[in-house]
């Protein structure tokens, strides 16, 4: 509703159909939040509403990378581990061997780049099925933090720590945190990339139907690799704010967090089959999210376990409606 | 059950293993060994052995087994006893497999299935005498080890029904059991660590039978069932047909839907059961922990057996081979001193290599394109 959409004129009629979920889950989202705001004394604030991005900063990273990924036609299981890798370093580096910060964060952002390039590089030169090349990735960057401390590795240090204490200013005397800045960075950096670049284009059109798109003379062998590489950047990305938010590193971190993010995309709009999707859907995917969670705290009695089940509930449900509306799309 | 038309299909999909599979036929020297490290189970045999002649040379009492008190003690008894769980959920996950799925699921199953049986035991630590506990269940054992089946049943027809009837990509549908499982194996459990203090109970994981694990029998139960059931039925044929190509067997008469459901259905029953053992043998039941990771111990249990993650042709026995590798890898990386973290990003690198070799452009590299089979 509310998405620039200039790309993707494809099917029309199709567009209107699988825009349908979009417009849902922006209905389902003033409807918890309204159901909330009733049931919960000072649960309708803008502080409320802005604590949904505070919280979420690294998910809506990871959870638009992904995005990325899926409207490609594959799947990256890989970004939990890798949010929680990026912790280990970053934690292991700054607080055990003193490195600077200034030294660690790009290094961090590299290594995570790197592995999605070498994820990406497997999966397109020796046509592997995506959930296995990045399944075994998500072991491999598990493992690897069980390698650096098996402990959680908390930090002190003073760049870290006024990072994640930093409070900005915004309307009616509210504030938001620095991570929130980055998340609508990159929220605007994947507009422009989805819908103004060839990069965007070539990424719709390879999950709508791949071999179109390689008999169209696009470039999809080296776009298949950068959609990893741009997601293994976001995780990392993702891990460094996740690392502001937490201030520790923990081989135990993010755990499930890809079922998060690639709920957050279906519950947004994306087709799991590839080649539709909206990043802005995503991020209404991520409110979702959240207000769950804070749903939950502000009911008291009910443990955190709850909100995996209703998001992957939640996701299943999504997931039977996208094959409800293709059903009868291709019916039609 | 079996309609006539599907015989064309069967008839295009077996010649190649026929040939792999009797290697006795040709007795020119020269052809045997190529013949036989054609053979389905050469290489992952080839692959136990050389892990346990690596623990023979530094362990040279490894294949040492003695008796003590009536039963067999030894590593090699120990390797097996502890690959049990992983065996059966290995036989199971390669059915899904063999029908181009998969199922990520069976960790959250083992720990549903092990909170199940807890739950339902519940009861507090009575002590009677000096030392000795008293047993406490709530429900009998039959039905104990009913109820977490069951349980496990259900959540595996679950994944079945998202799969086969609703049409969801198997590695969605089974990622969100993965991430809910652990909420409902914590609901049941109530976020504790439940204790089992009912020693008819221990026998699952811990007992001995007949100077072997009790958990042995176990797989040989399952082991026997699956194989009779692939082996000497249509069903191992129509499973392999759905794996290689669904819209032929569809169109050849195969009722995929049915069979593709079971097939998950079955895998999650493995997995419980796999619960009860693990459940059993540290008697208790962890929500967050049991289980945690196996789903890569499975997949690759199943890939090193000899199983293309690609479906079609698959091998129960190979799976619980590739098990049995897994368990000595892991037994010897213990016993060699390397850290015991070192596992994770080893079995990863395997799955990473294992992938890689078996993918059609290194085959092709390789120029091995005519081993086993050339699909797609």
């Amino acid at each position: 509703m509310t998405a620039p959409q200039p790309v993707v004129p494809r099917r029309p009629f199709h567009m209107n159909l699988t825009n349908l979920p979009l417009a849902v889950t922006i209905a389902l989202f003033v409807a918890m939040f309204g159901a909330g705001s009733v049931a919960f004394t000072g649960f309708f604030s803008l502080q409320t509403f802005l604590n949904f991005f505070v919280d979420n900063a690294f998910l809506a990273i990871t959870a638009i990378g992904m995005t990325f990924v899926i409207i490609s036609g594959g799947i990256d299981l890989s970004v939990g581990s890798v949010i929680a890798l990026s912790t280990m370093v970053s934690a292991a580096l700054v607080e055990q061997h003193g490195w600077s910060p200034a030294v660690v964060i790009p290094l961090v952002l590299v290594m995570g780049a790197a592995l999605g390039l070498g994820m990406g590089l497997v999966i397109q030169f020796f046509d592997i099925q995506p959930f296995i090349v990045t399944l075994a990735g998500m072991f491999l960057a598990r493992g690897l933090c069980y390698l650096i401390s098996i402990e959680s590795i908390a930090i002190t240090s003073d760049f870290y720590t006024d990072i994640s204490t930093l409070r900005l200013p915004f309307l009616f005397e509210t504030a938001i945190s620095f991570n929130v800045i980055v998340a609508l960075a990159v929220l605007l950096g994947a507009i422009y990339l989805a819908h103004y670049t060839r990069f965007g284009r070539t990424v719709y059109a390879m999950g709508g139907n791949e071999q179109s798109a390689i008999l169209m003379g696009l470039p999809v062998p080296r776009t298949k690799v950068l959609v990893y590489t741009l997601n293994g950047f976001c995780s990392a990305l993702a891990g460094v704010t996740f690392t502001f938010y937490m201030m520790s590193g923990n081989p135990l971190h993010a755990q499930g967090m890809e079922l998060d993010a690639i709920a957050a995309a279906v519950i947004g709009g994306t087709l799991l089959t590839g080649g539709f999707g909206t990043v802005i859907g995503t991020m209404f995917g991520v409110l979702i999210n959240g207000t769950i969670q804070t749903l939950i705290t502000f009911q008291g009695s009910l443990s955190s376990w709850w909100t995996k089940i209703v998001i992957g509930l939640l996701l299943l449900i999504f997931c039977l409606l996208q094959r409800a509306f293709e059903r009868r799309s291709r019916r039609s | 059950m079996t309609p006539p038309e599907s015989d064309p299909e069967e008839v295009s999909t077996s010649p190649a293993p026929l040939a792999a599979q009797a290697p006795e036929r040709a007795e020119s020297r020269l052809d045997g060994l190529r013949r036989l490290t054609r053979m389905r189970m050469f290489w992952p045999l080839a692959i136990l052995a050389l892990v346990l002649l690596f623990n023979l040379i530094f362990n040279p009492h490894f294949f040492s087994v003695t008796i003590r008190d009536d039963h067999l003690y030894g590593a090699l008894i120990d390797i097996l006893n502890r690959a049990s769980s992983m065996m059966i959920i290995a036989m199971g996950l390669t059915l899904v497999i063999a029908t181009h799925g998969i199922d990520i699921s069976v960790g959250a199953v083992v720990a549903i299935s092990g909170a199940a049986a807890a739950a339902l035991i519940g009861g507090e630590l009575v002590l009677s005498g000096g030392t000795g506990m008293t047993d406490v269940t709530q429900a009998p054992l039959p039905l104990v080890i009913a109820g977490a089946l069951g349980l496990s049943l259900i959540f595996g027809m679950w994944n079945g029904a998202l799969v086969a009837f609703f049409g969801m990509q198997p590695i969605i549908a089974t990622l969100i059991l993965l991430v809910m499982g652990r909420g409902v194996a914590q609901l049941i459990t109530n976020g504790q660590i439940i204790t089992i203090y009912y020693s008819p109970y221990y026998i699952i994981g811990n007992g001995f039978f007949l100077g072997l694990p009790f958990s042995l029998y176990i797989v040989a139960v399952v082991a026997a069932v699956l194989l009779l059931l692939t082996r000497k039925t249509a069903l191992g044929l129509f499973i392999e047909a759905i794996g290689i190509n669904p819209t032929a067997s569809r169109l050849a008469g195969v009722r995929a839907r049915t069979i593709i459901f079971s097939a998950y259905a079955v895998c999650g029953l493995c997995a419980g059961i796999a619960g009860l053992i693990v459940s059993s043998n540290v008697k208790s039941a962890d929500g967050n922990n049991a289980g945690l990771l196996f789903e890569l111990d499975a997949i690759l249990a199943v890939v090193l057996g000899g199983t293309p993650l690609t479906g079609g042709k698959f091998t129960l026995v190979g799976s619980m081979i590739g098990a049995l590798i897994i368990q000595s890898l892991t037994t010897t990386i213990y016993s060699v001193g390397v850290p015991p973290q070192v596992t994770l990003v080893v079995k990863a690198v395997v799955v990473f290599v294992v992938s890689i070799l078996q993918s059609e452009r290194m085959r092709n590299l390789v120029g091995l394109k005519d081993r086993r089979r050339g699909t797609r």
